[in-house]
């Protein structure tokens, strides 16, 4: 494992700092698209750079073990990659013009390597990352341009030595005998090649080759196989050295992102939610029942029913479901209102003055340390403040019994059947933002597959919200205007 | 290198290791062993096994090895079943040699291996190459994928299924080793030694049953029933029949011949049928290997020149060019082998007396030989390391 040095730039306050130049030493220069990781990085980059290259990389890696979870075609599932690639890690073929081939390739090139770090400590995150990274090569492979790809492939020496046209013709009724009867019209165009079995051991073994002496004569369009087996072998290797050597990596400072990356596979990915979206209405303490209903994403429903159930919460789920009502839009007079409303039946003005109010600014920043607490996120729910007795925040797809579970999805939203029985099915196997996302897709006629939108899947629950709230409006705003379009054309008499 | 022990008393023994052949001598003579395994070589002695954090100890080098167990054949062979091998049901081992060691040598190029008869049981096949030593279990696997062609357990009738489900040409591994069953040992073992579909329960019902043609298959029960039932009426003239006629199999066999003939050429039943009569031969004769023996390193096997505990019988190496000639009841057992020490040491000509002497000394040197092309081949390779590194004079 090479050295990769981070070094910390001058932090700002705020995390809008604009990214400080790092004086590189070494300017790496990709020549092509696709990389096989075989060389780490020597250049340096920022601790930021180091944490959110990698948190980009991992949103696609997760979004892509999520695909394997809800079954998704080959086909989807590279529709899906590419767009989410092209949102947070672009790779343009050298084609493309206007583009910083280099920057776009050393970030792809450095996430991967962080991510080795974070996921070679254990059996199953290396498997979990290698088919992950696998699927990722070959999605890329297969958007590659075609001559590029050979060229980078001539770029690395596989071993492979090309079959001359005497020994083709030799072989001939071998080979052709090897050949799916689809592909036998290009056999006279198609190229050969010679490997020694052990790299193409899947093609051995499914017979789909010619053996001479332990050389294997393989046809082109079985390249990729090859060289894909290479990718993952490699990798495996590279993984469990890295594992090894890892004991001896003595920095704490990347410690705890290493950390919060490797759990990037089962909580999803956060996001940052610190202030309601500016041009968004704003929202007045007697919409919430309302919008509760329509908009909110299973945990939220539950705070806000227990809140009106028992008419309080206790501090965590007041924190959890005050903040995330302050990014929906609850302005802070909105949210004295509402909370002190929803205490009345237990709380008098004078105590809520006293005991709750204080409080409810303090998230808000507006007293003490005035710090602007952001909504949490799914992650930050499944993972920290979990609930004790008598409490009923964090992620109910987690923290509820199977029974309890099954109870609030049919009474919330008169879930039955094979919908529960498929949501109940990513809780079990713990992807418990599968489950929200399902949920959402089948309670707001969404088609599977498509998330919050390019199959994005939920991990904050004001993501969910929002998407929520846009799908209504965009679907009264098409009403209206029909309406409007109606109304001319009964107009135009003419 | 790992040992393992079966003692009188059945106890087994496994993760044992010696410092050297000495060691290895004195402590296989002393106690007295029933069954006596090699297993892979390790990445440190396995005796130090229990000290080491579980999982540390991982195999490095082990020679690719097959064991064909003939009760894998009983469902077909007609002289013999369970433990015990004749010279008739030889033939299917010879069958299984022939195949095997065509095609590691021809496909995958191995050249050091030797055949060691398993008395009792079939054969075993060691290969030591140095890459067949440093295969892994996944390239172990990948072998077993090529080579493997007979799946399924006794509820599965149709036990060859090559071709991906449709009646396409088989791959041309399988169609040499097609080529050398049909031709040396599918009439003479299956249709005239064992003459396997003489009587209709799992002989002649289980060859209708391959058959995919409906027409075809009801023209060829309803004459072989027919046919069962004179025969039943002809049982005083058994003796007669078997001496003058063709064996019943090999008329059967003629029977589907010229029913698939009278098929026109070129259409897919005709197809259909021609892949079904191919797929039977490699049914009936193509090896039958215990899988899971040759894809894990860890897994033991017997040692060459073992005693079988029950008939003394000494297994042997086996010469695959000549494997047909071999015959089980002629392989030396340990008290022949006394029996002619004994013999000789009436006459004082020889005052050492050794192996050389006896009936082993054939496969002795058999066993020398392909120890010697190891050892060579293992002096070249260093040979070939050191030449490049030694380029001063």
């Amino acid at each position: 494992m090479a050295a990769l040095t981070a070094r910390r730039a001058p932090v700002a306050s705020t995390s809008r700092a604009p990214i400080v130049q790092v004086e590189n030493h070494f300017q790496p220069h990709y020549p092509h698209r696709l990389n096989f990781y075989d060389k780490a990085p020597h250049f340096d980059v920022t601790l930021e750079q180091f944490e959110s290259y990698a948190l980009n990389r991992l949103r696609i890696l997760a979004e892509i073990e999520s695909s394997f979870m809800r079954n998704r075609s080959h086909d989807d599932l590279r529709t899906i990659i590419n767009t989410q690639q092209k949102k947070y890690l672009p790779l343009n073929s050298n084609t493309a013009v206007n583009i910083d081939h280099d920057e776009e390739r050393k970030r792809d090139h450095v996430s991967h390597f962080v991510l080795r770090l974070a996921f070679c400590r254990s059996e199953e995150l290396r498997r979990r990352f290698i088919k992950a990274e696998g699927t990722l090569f070959k999605v890329r492979w297969e958007t590659d341009d075609s001559k590029e790809r050979v060229e980078w492939l001539r770029s690395r020496d596989f071993g492979w030595i090309e079959v001359s046209e005497q020994e083709k013709s030799e072989l001939e009724p071998l080979l052709k005998a090897c050949t799916p009867p689809a592909f036998l019209k290009n056999f006279e165009s198609e190229r050969y090649y010679k490997v020694p079995w052990t790299r193409v051991p899947d093609l051995v073994e499914k017979r789909r080759a010619v053996l001479r002496a332990g050389t294997a004569y393989v046809a082109g369009r079985e390249q990729f196989s090859i060289v894909f087996q290479q990718f993952q072998a490699d990798l495996e290797k590279a993984l469990e050295m890295t594992a090894r050597a890892l004991p001896r990596l003595d920095e704490d400072r990347l410690t705890p992102i290493l950390d919060h990356l490797a759990q990037g596979f089962t909580l999803g990915i956060s996001s940052e939610y610190s202030s309601a979206p500016e041009n968004g209405e704003s929202i007045t303490a007697d919409m919430i029942d309302d919008l509760a209903r329509k908009h909110f994403p299973l945990c939220m429903r539950m705070l806000h029913s227990n809140l009106r159930e028992d008419s309080h919460l206790k501090h965590q789920g007041r924190l959890q479901y005050g903040l995330f009502l302050k990014i929906i839009g609850l302005s802070i007079e909105e949210a004295l209102a509402f909370w002190k409303q929803a205490f009345s039946k237990k709380i008098n003005d004078e105590k809520f003055r006293k005991e709750y109010e204080y409080n409810i600014k303090h998230s808000y920043g507006l007293v003490g340390k005035m710090a602007n607490y952001p909504a949490r996120s799914c992650q930050t729910i499944l993972t920290t403040f979990l609930p004790g007795t008598n409490e009923s925040h964090g992620c109910p797809y987690r923290q509820y019994s199977e029974d309890n579970l099954r109870t609030a999805l049919q009474k919330t939203w008169g879930m039955s059947g094979q919908d529960l029985q498929e949501v109940m099915g990513s809780v079990k196997t713990q992807h418990f933002h599968v489950a929200c996302t399902r949920v959402f897709e089948l309670t707001h006629g969404v088609k599977k597959g498509e998330g919050l939108g390019g199959g994005e899947s939920v991990n904050h629950p004001n993501a969910y919200a929002q998407k929520s709230r846009e799908m209504e409006k965009a679907k009264s705003e098409a009403v209206a205007s029909a309406v409007r379009s109606g109304g001319d054309d009964a107009m135009n008499i003419d | 290198r790992e040992f393992a022990y079966t003692l009188q008393n059945d106890a087994h023994l496994r993760y044992l290791s010696f410092n050297d052949a000495d060691e290895l001598k004195e402590q296989v003579i002393k106690p007295v062993l029933q069954q006596f395994e090699v297993g892979a070589i390790y990445n440190a002695n396995p005796r130090d096994k229990k000290a080491l954090p579980p999982g540390r100890l991982q195999p490095t080098r082990r020679e690719f090895v097959f064991d064909i167990d003939m009760t894998d054949y009983d469902s077909i062979r007609q002289c013999c079943s369970g433990g015990a091998v004749c010279k008739r049901c030889w033939g299917f081992v010879a069958a299984a040699v022939a195949v095997l060691d065509r095609s590691l040598r021809r496909d995958f190029g191995f050249s050091l291996l030797v055949w060691v008869y398993s008395d009792r049981r079939g054969i075993h096949c060691w290969v030591s190459d140095e890459s067949a030593m440093q295969l892994t279990d996944d390239q172990r696997r990948a072998i077993m994928g090529w080579l493997e062609v007979i799946k399924g357990g006794k509820e599965m009738v149709k036990k060859v299924n090559v071709r991906g489900g449709r009646p396409l040409p088989l791959p041309p591994a399988l169609e040499e080793a097609l080529g050398i069953l049909s031709s040396e040992f599918f009439i003479p073992l299956i249709l005239q030694d064992q003459d396997v579909f003489r009587k209709r329960k799992e002989g002649w019902d289980v060859l209708l049953d391959l058959i995919p043609d409906k027409e075809v298959r009801g023209r060829l029960e309803s004459k072989w029933a027919a046919q069962a039932e004179m025969e039943m009426e002809d049982d005083d003239d058994e003796e007669e029949t078997q001496t003058n006629e063709v064996r019943k199999s090999e008329k059967k066999w003629e029977d589907l011949k010229k029913e698939i003939k009278s098929v026109p050429k070129g259409t897919p039943r005709r197809q259909a049928l021609t892949a079904a009569m191919e797929d039977i031969v490699l049914q009936y004769t193509y090896p039958r290997i215990d899988a899971e023996v040759s894809k894990h390193r860890n897994h033991l096997l017997k040692a060459p020149f073992c005693i079988h505990p029950g008939t003394g019988r000494v297994c042997v190496p086996v010469d695959p060019l000549r494997v047909n000639e071999f015959d089980p009841a002629k392989v030396p057992s340990v008290g022949q082998l006394l029996g002619e020490l004994d013999a000789l040491a009436g006459s004082a000509e020889v005052d050492e007396l050794g192996w050389e002497q006896t009936s082993l000394k054939p496969y002795v040197e058999m066993m020398e030989e392909h120890n010697r092309r190891i050892l060579q081949a293992s002096r070249e390779r260093k040979m070939m390391s050191e030449g490049r590194k030694d380029m001063s004079w």
